[in-house]
């Protein structure tokens, strides 16, 4: 009975809803179609004109007739904000631009651009001192992203209001405006069509992502910051993430052999020895992200000293690798340094486990933060004064010689298809082959007997055992799998940063990977998804890294973007199934909500007896 | 006290002897003796707060019996329980324990590990085994989610199912570990009449798999129709066990649930008394309000 109540007045509210859906700005629907469209179209031409005088603001905006710096992102938001109101339009070759919603992407494009220019406007005149510094251009692009904003506000909404909140105030109609419905069932294509999509999306990621990585000075990376965001988001609501997820479901290998080769290309879009670096101290990152994620993701075990594991396997493969610091005067071939440095994770792995997997949650969490910190001083006191001189202390073990494979000396550029490889884009590819190493890792293991009992231990465990899952051992099973995976990655970063220290291997720091940042890259990214971690290390990277001019607030913003997210969007930026329905609650069958309905019904089971 | 003693005709699978759970100065469960013979359905009644759950979490190596021993088919089962269930016992939860966020033939194959050999290295070698005995787990799971009417419904997640149909999944996940006894912990409770009839059709048709089982109730109606044999569980202590119809009229059953008459009415000194106790409360908390 009282399921039925709410029931039918969600009915009622939806039809009555339907016409209240109003725009935020009023205006003839026509009005503001043809709004957007020129203001779009205006901040496009204006993007060809100059923005400024002087060559003081970089990127040289002073060129008319070739966009160049902040200008191309504002050529690109605005030519993604037309082409998306053109779909609107019922242009036919277009419609399939927006599957899902057909007007929050154009408002969310717009904002994009609106967000951009305006910031590139105030940089400049704040960089070179007053507006006066703004040429014809920028104004014109300003003022056309201006319109384009207004024009959009005024478009019809996609979706009538909510039946818990038929009569929103201004910033829920604002928040609403900015949803959209999802996007129906794709039409068949041939089987090389959608590989082939597939393949452009990739591309597309890559650019997108190769351009970030890029970008030479702050204000072009705040400025794509603002517009990859909203475009992202904006692509998102037209439904196009949702076919393309879709696609890359049904072709699963395909997908991730496009996205493996993607990443191969990186380096070899990279003119630069610093960007070749800094792909692969973010591979780094994410394959450990990703170690963590076994443990965090699949197994619920909250690890808040994990980067020990990397620490582990990172000075293991520096002892062993002919450094003339090194306390231990041997050279392993590469193969062997990995497999000690793997091993020693292991072992690590499996002795702090042991005691500490027999405590669960909170318990947990502090005592391998607590192991993590015994791993840095530790390294800190083997110095030879505090201890026996295994790890020279706080120097470190420096001069770690390049790895040389099959003759292949990574440390030396090379010529590969009349591309200039060079040591960082030898270590970059190393490196993938790593990642790609751990990806299958936790893809085979997620997909078995012992993933589904990971997964059953992290959502019961007193359950789990009496299924006959024993539970100390499989938690120890994920535990030394994580660390062992961490070490793999260590003895590449040794090779990598050329030296070890123990304050590589904090619990938080400015620098990733750490603890903290990489339990961040796990839970922002996804918990217990592949590309989850993946995609959160990435930005988790890049972010610090592009905005080092921020000095000391550098931390603060990044905790202020990081409550935000887990806000708005508990479940990470690729949300596992499973996490989805738990965060957001579909209203379809909520069941264990009703338990304490059927009181009724075993009271008189009870009278019975 | 008073035990009948049941005939040694079928051998016996669950023997429970002398199990006694105490809790610090409290004892939940004093020196039970309790079995259960293949082919039985036993029933496990009481009022609330009489130990049932707790003499179950003993049988099922959750809870550590402070004395006494569990034996299944003749070996004594150590108190732990994962290796409880690979000897073959299998329970259900009284607040169901699903794994809420994974599918429904997920929670099913969760309950075959101990039955699957397969471990990390197969996995992660897609040794030639591994495809096999995944395929065989699967199809043995989708055979019990047909037994258990749930077959259409394996691919949504565990928490979206309604009810009745979660406590079904909970006795499929129980019989993927292949047990020769089934532990139901208020397998009906919070279900209507028709789903309840479906539940005892269900215990029957697993008691015609040759799976013993020992169910906790409050529903008498219900162990009425389906138990063989019923054992009365009061503030941790076994006081009757026999036919269902013999305990039902059994005077020590109906005072441990009814309570027993006073001796002598209350007379109306005590009536009055309580009149006053009750008039001062009141004016009390008037005076609280001034």
């Amino acid at each position: 009975m009282t399921t039925e109540i709410p029931m039918d007045k969600t009915t009622d509210t939806t039809k009555v809803s339907t016409a209240q859906a109003t725009p935020i700005v009023p205006l003839p629907h026509a009005a503001a179609r043809a709004l957007t469209v020129a203001g779009s179209a205006l901040a496009l031409i204006g993007t060809f004109l100059a923005w400024t005088w002087t060559r003081e603001f970089p990127g040289n905006l002073t060129v008319t007739g070739y966009p160049g710096g902040l200008q191309v992102l504002t050529l690109v938001g605005s030519a993604l904000t037309l082409l998306f109101t053109l779909s609107g339009y019922g242009i036919r070759g277009l419609g399939w631009l927006t599957p899902g919603g057909k007007n929050s992407p154009v408002l969310l494009a717009a904002l994009g651009v609106f967000g951009t220019t305006g910031y590139a406007m105030g940089a400049i005149s704040q960089e070179l001192g007053g507006l006066v510094n703004l040429e014809p251009g920028a104004w014109v692009s300003g003022i056309g992203a201006l319109v384009a904003l207004i024009g959009a506000l005024g478009l019809p909404v996609d979706q009538p209001y909510g039946a818990e909140d038929p009569n929103p105030n201004l910033w829920g109609r604002i928040r609403h405006s900015l949803t959209a419905p999802e996007p129906g069932r794709a039409k068949e294509l041939p089987s090389w069509a959608e590989i082939l999509i597939i393949a452009a999306g990739f591309g597309v990621g890559l650019y997108v992502f190769a351009f970030g990585i890029g970008t030479e000075y702050s204000e072009l990376f705040i400025g794509f910051l603002i517009i990859a965001a909203f475009g992202f988001t904006a692509v998102t609501r037209a439904g196009l993430l949702k076919r393309l997820s879709a696609l890359t479901a049904k072709h699963r290998n395909v997908a991730m052999a496009a996205a493996f080769v993607a990443a191969i290309c990186f380096p070899f879009t990279q003119t630069n020895d610093q960007f070749a670096l800094i792909g692969a101290n973010i591979l780094i990152f994410a394959t450990v992200a990703l170690g963590l994620n076994v443990v965090v993701g699949l197994a619920g075990l909250l690890d808040l000293g994990y980067v020990a594991f990397l620490g582990v396997g990172a000075y293991a493969a520096a002892l062993v690798s002919g450094s003339p610091q090194s306390s231990i005067g041997v050279h392993f071939p590469f193969w062997a340094a990995v497999l000690t440095g793997a091993a020693a994770s292991l072992i690590f792995g499996v002795v702090i486990g042991a005691p500490t997997l027999r405590l669960r949650g909170d318990y947990l969490a502090i005592v391998t933060l607590g192991f993590g910190e015994i791993f840095r001083i530790t390294m800190n006191n083997l110095n030879g004064n505090s201890g026996p001189d295994v790890t020279n202390g706080a120097n470190g073990i420096p001069n770690i010689p390049d790895l040389e494979i099959f003759g292949f000396n990574l440390g030396l550029p090379h010529n590969v298809l009349g591309h200039e490889l060079t040591r960082s884009g030898n270590y970059y590819l190393l490196m993938l082959l790593f990642t790609a190493i751990v990806v299958m890792v936790f893809r085979r293991s997620a997909e078995s007997r012992i993933g589904r009992a990971w997964v059953a231990i992290r959502e019961d465990e007193t359950a789990a055992t009496a299924m006959g899952i024993n539970g100390f051992r499989l938690k120890l099973l994920a535990f030394a799998l994580g660390a062992s995976l961490a070490g793999l990655a260590g003895t590449v970063q040794a090779h990598v940063s050329y030296s070890v220290t123990p304050e590589q291997y904090e619990f938080a720091g400015p620098v990733p990977p750490n603890s903290a940042f990489l339990l961040a890259a796990v839970i922002l990214g996804g918990m217990g998804t592949i590309s989850g971690p993946l995609i959160g290390a990435a930005l988790l990277y890049l972010i610090p890294a592009k905005l080092q001019f921020m000095a000391e607030y550098q931390l603060l913003l990044f905790g202020v973007a990081l409550m935000l997210l887990m806000r708005f969007r508990p479940e990470g930026l690729v949300a596992d199934r499973r996490k989805q329905l738990e965060f957001h609650e579909t209203g379809q069958l909520d069941v264990p909500e009703d338990k304490s309905l059927p009181d009724g019904a075993t009271g008189v089971a009870k009278a019975g007896a | 006290m008073t035990t009948t003693t049941t005939a040694p005709t079928s051998t016996t699978v669950l023997d429970a002897s002398g199990v006694t759970m105490r809790f610090g100065g409290l004892t939940a469960v004093r020196d039970v003796n309790l079995t259960v013979n293949t082919g039985e359905i036993v029933g496990l009644i009481g009022p609330n707060g009489a130990g049932k759950t707790t003499f179950f979490n003993c049988l099922t190596g959750l809870y550590v019996p402070t004395e006494g021993k569990v034996a299944y088919k003749g070996t004594v089962l150590p108190p732990k329980p994962h290796l409880v269930t690979q000897a073959g016992i299998a329970r259900t939860f009284q607040n169901i324990r699903l794994f809420a966020n994974m599918t429904v033939l997920e929670n099913v194959l969760v309950g075959r590990h101990t039955r699957t050999k397969e471990g990390l290295w197969s996995a992660l070698l897609r040794l030639p085994g591994f495809k096999k005995a995944e395929d065989a787990s699967r199809a043995r799971a989708m055979e019990l989610l047909e037994f258990t009417g749930l077959a259409a419904k394996a691919d949504h997640l565990a928490r979206n199912l309604p009810y009745g149909e979660q406590r079904k999944l909970e006795i499929a996940r129980a019989l993927a570990s292949e047990p020769g006894l089934l532990l139901l912990d208020e397998p009906t409770a919070g279900m209507n009449p028709q789903e309840t009839r479906a539940a005892e059709e269900l215990i029957f048709a697993i008691r015609d798999k040759g799976i013993a089982v020992l169910v906790i109730e409050h529903d008498i109606r219900f162990i009425m129709n389906l138990c063989d044999r019923v054992a009365v569980l009061v503030q941790g202590e076994k006081i009757v066990e026999g036919p269902a119809d013999v305990v039902q009229s059994d005077e020590r059953v109906i005072a441990a649930y009814l309570g027993t008459p006073f001796e002598g009415a209350p007379g109306e000194a005590e009536a009055a008394e309580v009149e006053a106790a009750e008039a001062e409360a009141q004016s009390t908390t008037e005076g609280d309000d001034k």
